[in-house]
């Protein structure tokens, strides 16, 4: 049942974006479909229309060793009525982390993404409020980057070779 | 000329003296860290903006640096109120990771858990609706059943507040007799101190008078902020996770999904409150299945994950690797990522897990409800009065510990 609705839905949305429809796949009981960053609001508009009415969550993710698209946007909705879920993914590139934001669709996804520009600083384009809201104004790092390790680098007081932290 | 004096005037009406008001950090109304800077035209609000934040303990960081075994204690401290809930959450998401095959009899003990623990939630929150009413009684009354509710929890896993109850795979250890004679004896007190808390609150003048019409969300407004749990079911929408998507055997389970009608502090009282009988019937539901299990069974058959018995360690060396595995947290776990969600407390509480086959999480993300309710706090109060706002925000259960994961 899961692998018609990822093919129904690619169809759908390629037959209107087309190309900008990156990729598509199964991941267990989630289609997951990959949206150049530019079109994701219209996608998601799209979608909405076609019933998917609910914004289940929104957070970033970072692939350090994906190049040129290091920063990702991952979007869950779900279709009560119909009980679909959709995983959608936009991804940009470190030096330009810049995706248009959903607010407009979801008032819902205002908070959503300040979390995920506060932690992985993917600059929502259009937010009325873009600013941190669980770190200090003054920080000038993204916390949940993976090259910044959980633990302070300086500290002298613990050997963590045998652990692989 | 007149019109002149018009926007004279009007300026002057924009102008007028509005008093700020900071509503916490720490207020005692405010159940936790929440600051609210509302601005004031006497009583009523006019404008509010809500910050959270500065207890940030960086669960998904940390998570990102532990085996998957030792991710359940961070899951505790999301939703204090109801921790065994966030932890079966947890569980049950690696096991859809590893395609674990759970055995009936522990899906059901995790139901009669997840359901205890959703009563002891539901209870301190409507019991704090009450106190912000200015009725003591009903909390000090019905706190009792949530200490007994915790002594179960306790019997299981040692802990009161902070459980991490259960592994992945299952319990850690059978449950003892003590245990079924508690739940046992707890049911039939549960149903007349719930009985004597509704007639106290639910036709009572003064509380009607005050919860009724106050901060109201439409069920459109809901679903556009993301609500789910109490609160949505409050406004009319009847989504139930454990309905929709059901996991460990909900589906064999006959409930119903109470629902309002306004979105008001009374609806949300009154959802809680039906949540709570239905949840006693799906506890009697599973003490009845588990009767017709066997007995000896508490955890499926994930050797991986599952720390084997002691006296095993020291016989069989199979056993003494997979400790030795488990200890280090060197588990297989298989490439991929998978989205699972509980009925939680108050809300849909989800878990976005992405994996790279390491020993811990590529990323893990926490779908808190509590973060996307507290949002629209700041909407829902605006144009009402101040103490309207105090029991809005008790009736909308928000829980510090979920503001920030």
């Amino acid at each position: 049942m899961e692998n018609t609705l990822l093919a129904e839905l690619t169809d759908k949305l390629k037959t209107t974006f087309g190309d900008d429809i990156v990729g598509s796949e199964q991941q267990y009981d989630f289609p997951v479909i990959t949206v150049k960053k530019e079109k994701i609001v219209e996608v998601i508009k799209a979608l909405h229309a076609d019933g998917f009415n609910f914004l289940t969550d929104l957070t970033g993710i970072h692939y350090p060793d994906n190049k040129g698209k290091e920063l990702g946007a991952i979007y869950h909705l779900h279709d009560m009525p119909k009980n679909r879920r959709v995983r959608l993914k936009a991804l940009a590139s470190i030096a330009d982390p810049s995706i248009p934001t959903l607010t407009g669709v979801f008032p819902g996804a205002n908070w959503m993404e300040r979390e995920t520009y506060d932690f992985f600083g993917i600059n929502f384009k259009g937010h009325p409020n873009l600013k941190r809201i669980l770190n200090m104004d003054e920080m000038n790092y993204f916390p949940m980057r993976k090259e910044y390790p959980l633990e302070d680098a300086r500290r002298e007081d613990k050997d963590n070779t045998m652990f692989g932290r | 000329m007149a019109e002149v004096k018009d926007i004279a005037e009007n300026k002057k009406a924009e102008e007028k003296f509005y008093s700020t008001l900071n509503l916490g950090p720490t207020h005692p109304a405010t159940h936790g860290i929440f600051q609210n800077v509302l601005k004031m035209d006497g009583e009523i609000i006019v404008d509010a903006e809500s910050t959270i934040g500065y207890i940030h303990r960086a669960f998904e960081k940390i998570a990102e640096h532990r085996p998957y075994n030792q991710i359940t204690p961070l899951t505790d401290r999301l939703n204090y109120c109801s921790s065994p809930i966030n932890n079966m959450g947890w569980e049950m998401t690696v096991e859809k990771l590893i395609k674990a095959e759970i055995p009936k009899r522990v899906q059901y003990m995790r139901i009669v858990i997840m359901e205890l623990s959703r009563i002891a939630d539901h209870l301190v929150c409507n019991s704090v609706i009450g106190v912000d009413t200015g009725a003591m009684t009903g909390f000090l009354y019905v706190f009792q059943y949530r200490e007994k509710i915790y002594e179960i929890f306790e019997e299981i896993c040692g802990a009161r507040l902070t459980t991490n109850i259960g592994r992945i795979g299952g319990f850690e250890r059978n449950w003892n007799q003590t245990v079924w004679d508690k739940i046992n004896k707890l049911l039939p007190e549960l149903e007349k101190g719930l009985k004597e808390f509704e007639n106290l609150l639910t036709r009572n003048r003064i509380f009607m008078d005050r919860t009724i019409n106050c901060g109201p969300i439409t069920a459109e407004k809901a679903l556009a902020y993301s609500f789910t749990g109490p609160n949505l079911r409050a406004a009319g929408v009847d989504y139930d996770v454990r309905v929709m998507n059901p996991y460990s055997s909900y589906e064999e389970f006959k409930f119903i999904i109470p629902v309002g009608t306004n979105g008001d502090t009374y609806d949300r009282f009154m959802v809680r409150e039906k949540e709570m009988w239905e949840s006693i019937s799906i506890i009697k539901q599973a003490l009845e299945k588990i009767k017709k299990e066997p007995a000896n069974i508490f955890h499926g058959d994930v050797p991986e994950f599952y720390l084997p018995d002691k006296q095993e360690v020291y016989n069989n060396m199979e056993a003494l690797i997979y400790h030795f595995k488990i200890i280090m947290g060197e588990m297989d776990v298989p490439v991929g990522e998978v989205y699972h969600s509980v009925e939680g407390g108050n809300g849909e509480l989800g878990f976005y897990l992405v994996s790279d086959g390491g020993r811990a999480p590529f990323r893990l993300h926490f779908r808190r409800p509590c973060f996307i309710y507290y949002q629209a706090y700041a909407e829902m109060i605006k144009g009402r009065m101040l103490s309207d706002a105090i029991l809005t925000m008790s009736s909308m259960n928000v829980i510090a510990g979920e503001l920030d994961a």
